[in-house]
């Protein structure tokens, strides 16, 4: 049974084929303006590396922040559902999952079977999330990549960035700048204010083991060994995590399709 | 599922929490809320359960004035759920 996830991120566009329960390919695209195009440059990467063609996907399931506009999914579900399935797909140990992407961040705990059991979502505003990140990189014209190691190799000591605001961190950074604090030690302290600010909404949702992040922080070490220090667990990050909502989509599509032919073959 | 709607920013933390293990989708909450925050709609796992509205979620700390003071106008959505469902964090 070959299905297929898409998430369409605020950042970037995800997708993913699955066949039963093995992850044949999956494509990653930046977002741009157009978000069906966006769904369908992913899935079209997915495909060409599965050598495989839509008509072949039996049931697609759209999720993130475009998942409404996919015209190829049969089934939208939120990103929170996604987010849990997929990273019990990766580690089925996972009762905490804690999602950073490009405009927000989820704290998300689940069941052995990657159902949801508690949520907290912060979607108001894009700060301290990947967009924030990216903004910083420019300002500090460093590559976004080199921002979480450099953040631990601290130079004098973390320089406090307090702003919440990412228009306010700005100048803040700016500030900072100008009285020549090291670049690292800026960072250090950009990295340590996203991992507080994530901590608080994990610690409604209540943190047990094992612990899981996702999204395209997750690729920052600065980051992710900050929030692994307030937490006190260590995070599982699988090869890429910015497919999991995507491998989550492709999950409930089967899901889906395993529940809609299961009522035929019983007739 | 403990479904948390809402947001934390630098005035506080604006959370309104839906148990859906025990909520039955009667929609009384959705009735009489005066800031029509809910509705009943089926989730991810096809359970028909109340929600806040999802273009809403991001207003609830203005739109609902916290479960303290809504409460002088009875009914209230807390008053009105049978199961105990609906919890406010501020």
């Amino acid at each position: 049974m070959i299905t297929a996830g898409v998430d369409v991120g605020s950042l970037s566009g995800k997708a993913v084929v699955l066949d039963d329960n093995r992850l044949v390919s999956w494509g990653l695209v930046p977002t741009g303006p157009d978000s069906a195009e966006t769904a369908k440059e992913a899935m079209d990467i997915a495909l060409q590396k599965g050598n495989l063609s839509l008509d072949r996907i039996e049931f697609v399931v759209s999720t993130g922040y475009g998942r409404v506009v996919v015209p190829f999914a049969q089934r939208n579900v939120t990103e929170i559902s996604c987010h849990a399935k997929g990273a019990n797909y990766f580690f089925p140990g996972a009762r905490t999952i804690l999602d950073m992407g490009g405009q927000d961040c989820k704290a998300i705990r689940c069941d052995a079977n990657g159902k949801v059991v508690n949520f907290a979502m912060n979607d108001k505003c894009a700060a301290g999330a990947g967009r924030s990140m990216e903004v910083m990189a420019d300002l500090l014209q460093i590559p976004l990549d080199e921002i979480g190691p450099r953040s631990l190799q601290l130079d004098q000591g973390e320089v406090a960035v307090s702003s919440t605001c990412t228009v306010f961190a700005k100048s803040e950074v700016l500030a900072h700048v100008r009285q020549g604090a090291p670049t690292n030690d800026i960072l250090a302290g950009l990295c340590a204010a996203l991992a507080s600010r994530v901590y608080g909404l994990l610690r409604r949702v209540g943190i047990e083991p094992e612990f899981v992040i996702s999204g395209g922080i997750g690729k920052n070490v600065g980051v992710v060994t900050r929030v692994e220090q307030k937490v006190g667990l260590e995070a599982n990050i699988c090869f890429e995590p910015q497919i999991v909502g995507a491998v989550g989509a492709a999950i409930f599509a089967r899901d889906t399709l395993v529940k809609q032919k299961k009522p035929a073959a019983a007739r | 599922m403990k479904a948390n709607y809402g947001y934390a920013d630098g005035s506080g933390e604006y959370f309104i929490t839906i148990d859906t293990d025990v909520c039955d989708g009667c929609g009384e909450c959705a009735r009489v809320c005066p800031s029509s925050l809910f509705e009943v709609a089926p989730d991810d796992y096809d359970q028909v359960v109340a929600r806040v509205k999802e273009k809403l979620t991001r207003s609830v700390g203005v739109l609902c004035p916290g479960y303290e003071r809504c409460r002088d106008k009875v009914p209230d959505c807390h008053a009105v759920c049978r199961v105990g469902a609906i919890s406010h964090s501020w």
